[in-house]
């Protein structure tokens, strides 16, 4: 069997002593800033990013995963604890989990989000070992006119699936593009929108965005008002959930853990819709619908398995196609090139045993995860006592020192202000800060395939309309676009967000 | 969801037709080629336009019928506070070196709070200095002198 040997190689990679470490090093940096509310996984993991630079890449990539399932699921630890979702896929977590702790059960809540969680990464991590192989193969197939395609298909998908006004989620991705194109031009050299600043010419840093758009943007949200928080944290006792509860949770697990792996492929927001349809499943499939909201563990055990199931299949896009799926994993394309790798279909075949080593960590990583929480869970609970005035200066000078280490360029931290501010601004007026990202990474591939494509027709644009891999990734992504766009869709689209919230 | 002028529509969407307008305005500066050969300016314009397109959409839907979003006070403080703090590390961190600037920002920072008390912030700006020196310098081995040239007499 070929899976088993390569998953052979994967374990005895992942098992090494040092990868071992970082991957609990990184599940607990990344649960306790998960775990912190007020920053989200995306910002932990461009701060951190610095600090994997001089690993070996294997051991980066796995600490770096291992970031973001910890940020993933420390969310839900304190949408259940103090209602204040870390994250928006932990938002409906927060519904039921928070109701339950309400009543004194926030011990089964939690188990069932640490069991829930576990269980379906697992399967997820199965699914991405199985599935990856065989997609990576057909990506090989690709040519520059298929991958203008995808990219383009990536970027529509994201902006249908994720909340607001599409019309503003398109242009975000095209001012992230605009931002994408500063420096020097690929194919000529020229250096573009420089304005002569030799620091500039290698482009903008993504880190620099990245904390900008969803650090410092984030914290001047937040100081907006000044609300002391509810510290009223509720005592967890009698984590083990009854037998009844044990009953209750097995179909919303397998339930949430299918559809978290179906939708975490896709680009934009699949880990929060998720979270979302998992909810709205489980509550059409109940025999006590009124129970939702009022502390039913299904609306709990469903979401969170969905949520980690996601996390977890949204690395097939990633490994397989080299597309990131959404900001996190547009930080870990921008890993991977650090450390010389460029993600995508020849990832497998190239570093097999960092393919496989990432594979098998993150099964190792969800073993962590259920060690740490469960009996740690009283540790969380302190953190959730710091005070966000000791958490933002920390955050920002973290983010400063990160940022600077990456170049030792005084503009790569400029940069974090000017988007920190943009994104301020564009975020209170009602637009979604991931399409700018995704945007900024993905625009580079679109510009280069674009170009590249051309070169090879001769100039013939109906190239991407008649080879057939092409021309149906544009179909698709002009469905894509029709769903988000068509008023009475998006109509249906917005219940399925706004319900319950 | 109600539905009637919007100032964030009116705002986001001047903001994508400037940002677009600019680098519009700045790719005509490079050669364009052809869609054969693009130029370094070719995308960078289609793109531009098609943002300025969408940010005058945005304009005039914001103008008949935009999003009804209550625009929350600007914490001009925080602001204030945060840009000085960063824009300072940026420019201090090779003169002053890794602990007086990280101090400083810390301390700029913690300023953002308009509940901050003096005593307090000192003792936060001096305790992250600490936590990162150790966390970037002793365990990273951050090449930043801890001291810059700006100290050394």
């Amino acid at each position: 069997m070929d899976l088993l040997d390569n998953l052979a190689l994967g374990f005895s990679t992942a098992f090494l002593v040092q990868n071992v470490l970082y991957c609990f090093v990184g599940v607990l940096l990344g649960t306790a800033v998960g775990v912190l509310p007020g920053i989200g996984p995306t910002a932990t993991v461009a701060m951190l990013l610095p600090i994997t630079f001089n690993f070996e890449p294997v051991t980066a990539l796995i600490m770096l995963a291992g970031i973001y399932y910890g940020a993933q699921y420390g969310g839900s630890t304190t949408a259940i604890l103090i209602n204040l979702p870390g994250e928006s896929s932990a938002a409906v977590t927060a519904l039921d989990g928070h109701e339950m702790a309400r009543q004194g059960r926030a011990g089964p809540a939690l188990a069932a989000a640490a069991i829930g969680s576990f269980f379906a990464g697992t399967v997820a991590t199965v699914i991405l070992a199985v599935a990856a192989p065989p997609l990576a193969d057909v990506a090989l197939k690709f040519g520059p006119a298929e991958y203008f395609s995808l990219v383009l298909l990536g970027l529509i998908v994201s902006i249908a699936l994720a909340r607001g006004s599409a019309l503003k989620a398109l242009a975000m991705i095209a001012l992230g593009i605009l931002f994408g194109t500063v420096g020097q031009d690929i194919y000529t050299g020229t250096p573009r929108f420089t304005f002569d600043q030799r620091s500039l010419y290698g482009g903008i840093d993504f880190v620099s965005v990245a904390v900008g758009l969803f650090g410092v943007a984030e914290i001047l949200r937040n100081l907006e008002n000044e609300s002391t928080r509810a510290a009223v944290v509720s005592k967890v006792r009698n984590l083990w959930p009854t037998r009844s509860d044990r009953r209750r949770i097995v179909g919303p697990i397998l339930r949430g853990t299918g559809l978290g792996s179906a939708l975490g492929v896709l680009p934009g927001g699949g880990h929060v819709l998720a979270s979302f349809t998992s909810y709205a499943v489980e509550k059409r499939v109940s025999k006590r619908p009124e129970e939702f909201g009022r502390g039913a563990i299904e609306g709990v055990a469903g979401p969170e398995s969905a949520n980690n199931a996601a996390a977890q299949t949204s690395f097939i896009p990633l490994l397989t196609l080299g597309l990131p799926a959404h900001p996190v994993m547009a930080l870990m394309v921008g890993a991977f090139i650090v450390h010389g790798i460029t993600p995508g279909p020849n990832v497998i075949n190239d570093e097999p045993a960092l393919f496989w080593g990432l594979i098998a960590s993150m099964w190792i990583g969800n073993v962590l995860l259920v060690l740490l929480n469960l009996p740690l869970i009283g540790m969380w609970v302190q953190m959730l006592r710091i005070p966000y005035a000791v958490l933002f200066p920390m955050i920002i000078l973290f983010a400063a020192i990160g940022t600077y280490s990456l170049n030792f360029n005084a503009w790569d931290v400029y940069a974090i202000v000017f988007f920190g501010l943009l994104g301020y601004i564009l975020i209170k007026c009602g637009c979604e800060p991931a399409p700018m990202l995704l945007g900024f990474v993905l625009g580079p591939l679109l510009e280069e395939n674009l170009r590249r494509a051309l070169i090879i027709s001769r100039g013939d644009a109906t190239v991407f309309l008649t080879r057939p891999i092409s021309a149906v990734l544009l179909a698709v992504a002009v469905a894509a676009l029709v769903v988000a766009v068509l008023p009475t869709i998006r109509k249906r689209r917005e219940e399925v967000f706004t319900e319950e919230e | 969801m109600e539905r009637r002028k919007s100032l964030a529509d009116i705002l986001a969407g001047g903001i994508f037709v400037l940002i677009g307008g600019a680098f519009v305005v700045g790719s005509l500066g490079y050669s364009l080629g052809t869609p054969l050969r693009m130029g370094p300016g070719y995308f960078p314009l289609l793109v531009g336009a098609v943002m300025g397109a969408l940010g005058l959409a945005i304009v005039v839907k914001g103008l008949v019928a935009g999003e009804v979003i209550t625009l929350t006070a600007v914490p001009w403080r925080a602001v204030a506070a945060i840009v000085i703090a960063v824009v300072f590390f940026g420019f201090t961190v090779r003169r002053l070196g890794f602990v007086p600037t990280s101090f400083v920002t810390a301390l700029l920072t913690t300023l953002a709070s308009s509940r901050v008390r003096p005593w307090w912030a000192l003792a936060v700006a001096a305790g992250l200095t600490l936590g990162a020196t150790l966390i970037f310098v002793v365990a990273l081995q951050l090449r930043i002198p801890l001291f810059g040239p700006w100290l050394q007499f």
